[in-house]
Formats: structure tokens, C-alpha cells, sequence
């Protein structure tokens, strides 16, 4: 009887993901797609765009805060991308998207507070205006999106989480991310190319 | 094979978990008065919960205690749970907070908040998989809300005013008729 629920359950699933599926794709970036470049003040003061970085091979673009416990238990994660492929040609430049109007923890004073209690790596831009994160439509945070210098567009290759375990980082067992970016600097195509994980909605003022 | 025991391994792991939670959930209970139940579910214990086949319909809120609009939102879901429950209305707050928070933050939170609609934690962290079963146009921000009976299945990457969550739960009661 469970397994004839279940089987009604995925059925139902199929049918409904079948008229529903366009909407994943919604407005913002898909795989393939060429993504903008942006120029947004980083906590140091300096203004960053992608189109700076003469030598990268691309990005690891990460929206994410201050305030959200997803972003917050990745921070450590995130310095260590940045490391591990800042000087492969990949590194991370961080976005907060929120309107500090609506969630004051993410101030720009704030943010350059945390960016240096935790030493932060990479630029942490500000979206001021939340201009930049309805054009990749990042829907949460932290939400990867990987970049991918290709005849001088910016392709994206990735989009989703960093890995599978957002709780705990000494139990994860697949590096969603990294996997990704290895890929492209293996020249093979990225096998997992969108993931999903909980995250804290952006927020905007009503 | 070897596959199997792991997985069999890490399922019977997960329930000792959830059974050491409901020992202590059942201590508070003595020591206390009036202590909600909460059930600590993975996706796989949950999942019944998002397909259940009665003539009711069901609206399944994801919410957590540091997500502030989803803290905001929650009157809304206590009111309909209030005006509905003998209108063949079921409304589940299914809280995303971390298990091990159930004693300091959910709990604590439900009590000082005096919540009425049935609240339980799903703590599955193979988000990637079980995010999509929930629904296909989940990109896993919350709040978030799912309402479904056995004609219609509307799921919400949104936030709700009362009036707007009434709307919704209309448009699903009014498949039945």
C-alpha cells in the first residue's frame, strides 16, 4: 500500500513538475548563458568589476551576508575556495545582495566589520541598489554562481550550492563547487552543472 | 552491497537520533507543563507529510526561527490554522532550524509565540535531493509554502500577507468543489 502511495505521490510529482518545469528557469541566468559584469564597492572602498581581472579564467561569484546562518556557516568555506583557486585562474568575489533598509546586519559597515574578523580573502561588494542579483536571479544565500572566461564573455558553467552539507563541513561528501570549477580547468565539461540547497531569501524593502 | 549497509547504517543512525530527541522532548514534558511535541523528521520520515491522500487540504509552511520573514509571516499561518481547522484545513509549520537548536531555540520560540498549528522539524541535509521533491520550482530560499489536496498541488517561494495566503488556500479548496 506505501509503495502504491508512493508511486501515486511520483506520479503526481512528474505531472505537476511537467507543467511547472519553465518556471525553474524564471527570469535571471541559465547554464550557458553570458552573465554581466557588474562594478559594485567592495569593503576596502575600491570599486570591483570582473572586467579588471586581467588574468583570471573566470569567477566564483557567491551571493551572500552577513546576517543569514547558511552564509555564515559557509564563511570558512568560502575563504578556502577562494584559496584553493584564487590562483588557478578562479577566485571568489562575494556580492551581498541584501538592501540593509530591510535586514540592518547587512550594512556596508558591517559588512567591512565581519570581512575582518573573519579576514576575508576576496572582494565583499555590496549590490547596491540590488541591481546585480535580479539579473543572475540569485534567489538566496549563499548561492553560487560559476563563471567561465570564454572568447571574452563571461559563460556561466554552475549555479547552486558550495556543497552538500550546509550544516556541517566535516560531512560533506560531494563539493558541489569545486567539482565544477576542477572541471572546467581539467577542459572537461562540469557533469552537475545546478544544485539546490535551504538558504535565506534576499531581502527587500516592501 | 556494500552501498546498502551504509545506507542502512546512516538510516538507522538517523532514527537513533530522532528517538534520543523524543526521550528528551518526553523529559521536558514531566519537568514542564505544556511542552509542544515536536517530531525531528529527515525527508524520508517527512515525506508522507507532503502527500497525504484525504479529502483535506493541506498547507505545509517552511519557515525557521532565524529567517525573519518567515517569523513575520507566521500570524498569518496561526490565523488560518484558526479560522479553518473545521473548514477541512490542515496547516503544518515544518521549521528548518537545525535539530540540535530544538531545545534552545524552537521550542523556547513556540512557547513565547504560543503557537497552535502542529510544528516539526525536517533536518535532512541532502538538501539537493529532497528540495526538488518538495517541489520542482523550489530554488530552497524560504519562507515558502506548499498547499496541496488530492486535486491541486500550488507551491509559494514567497512571503504571505494573510490576505494573499487566503487567496491561495481558496483557489485550492476550490478544486474540490
Amino acid at each position: 500500500m506505501k509503495h502504491l502511495k508512493l508511486l501515486f505521490g511520483l506520479c503526481l510529482a512528474v505531472i505537476i513538475s511537467a507543467f511547472t518545469l519553465n518556471n525553474t528557469s524564471g527570469p535571471g541566468l541559465d547554464i550557458g548563458d553570458s552573465a554581466p559584469d557588474f562594478n559594485l564597492k567592495d569593503v576596502n572602498g575600491n570599486m570591483v568589476s570582473m572586467a579588471s581581472y586581467e588574468n583570471a579564467k573566470g569567477f566564483i561569484v557567491i551571493f551572500t551576508c552577513n546576517t543569514c546562518p547558511y552564509s555564515i556557516a559557509y564563511e570558512d568555506r568560502i575563504i578556502a575556495l577562494d584559496k584553493k583557486y584564487k590562483g588557478k585562474g578562479y577566485p571568489v568575489i562575494a556580492v551581498n545582495p541584501n538592501d540593509p533598509a530591510a535586514q540592518p546586519g547587512d550594512s556596508f559597515a558591517l559588512m567591512q566589520e565581519r570581512a575582518k574578523e573573519k579576514g576575508f580573502t576576496f572582494p565583499y561588494l555590496l549590490d547596491v541598489g540590488q541591481e546585480v542579483y535580479p539579473k543572475y536571479g540569485a534567489t538566496r544565500t549563499p548561492h553560487v554562481f560559476l563563471l567561465n572566461k570564454e572568447a571574452g564573455d563571461l559563460k556561466v558553467k554552475y549555479i547552486g550550492a558550495i556543497d552538500n552539507n550546509s550544516k556541517d563541513a566535516s560531512k560533506v561528501t560531494e563539493k558541489f563547487t569545486e567539482n565544477a570549477v576542477d572541471a572546467l580547468l581539467a577542459g572537461k565539461t562540469v557533469e552537475k552543472t545546478s544544485t539546490r540547497a535551504i538558504g535565506c531569501s534576499i531581502k527587500v524593502v516592501k | 552491497m556494500k552501498k546498502l549497509i551504509i545506507i542502512l547504517c546512516a538510516f538507522l543512525l538517523v532514527n537513533c537520533k530522532a528517538e534520543k530527541k523524543e526521550a528528551i522532548q518526553q523529559k521536558a514534558t514531566i519537568s514542564k507543563v505544556k511542552v509542544p511535541e515536536i517530531k525531528v523528521l529527515d525527508f524520508n520520515q517527512f515525506e508522507n507529510y507532503i502527500y497525504q491522500n484525504s479529502d483535506k487540504t493541506y498547507v505545509v509552511n517552511f519557515w525557521a526561527t532565524w529567517c525573519k520573514p518567515c517569523v513575520d509571516e507566521l500570524p498569518a499561518f496561526e490565523k488560518l490554522n484558526t479560522r479553518y481547522q473545521d473548514k477541512n484545513v490542515e496547516v503544518l509549520l515544518v521549521s528548518l532550524d537545525f535539530s540540535n537548536q530544538l531545545e534552545t531555540k524552537v521550542i523556547p520560540f513556540i512557547q513565547k509565540n504560543k503557537i497552535q498549528s502542529e510544528v516539526m522539524i525536517l533536518d535532512d541535509s541532502d538538501q539537493n535531493t529532497w528540495i526538488p521533491k518538495v517541489s520542482e520550482t523550489w530554488s530552497g530560499a524560504i519562507p515558502a509554502t506548499l498547499i496541496y489536496n488530492s486535486n491541486s498541488r500550488e507551491f509559494y517561494e514567497q512571503s504571505f500577507t494573510y490576505e494573499e495566503l487566503e487567496t491561495a488556500l481558496n483557489k485550492s479548496i476550490n478544486t474540490l468543489k
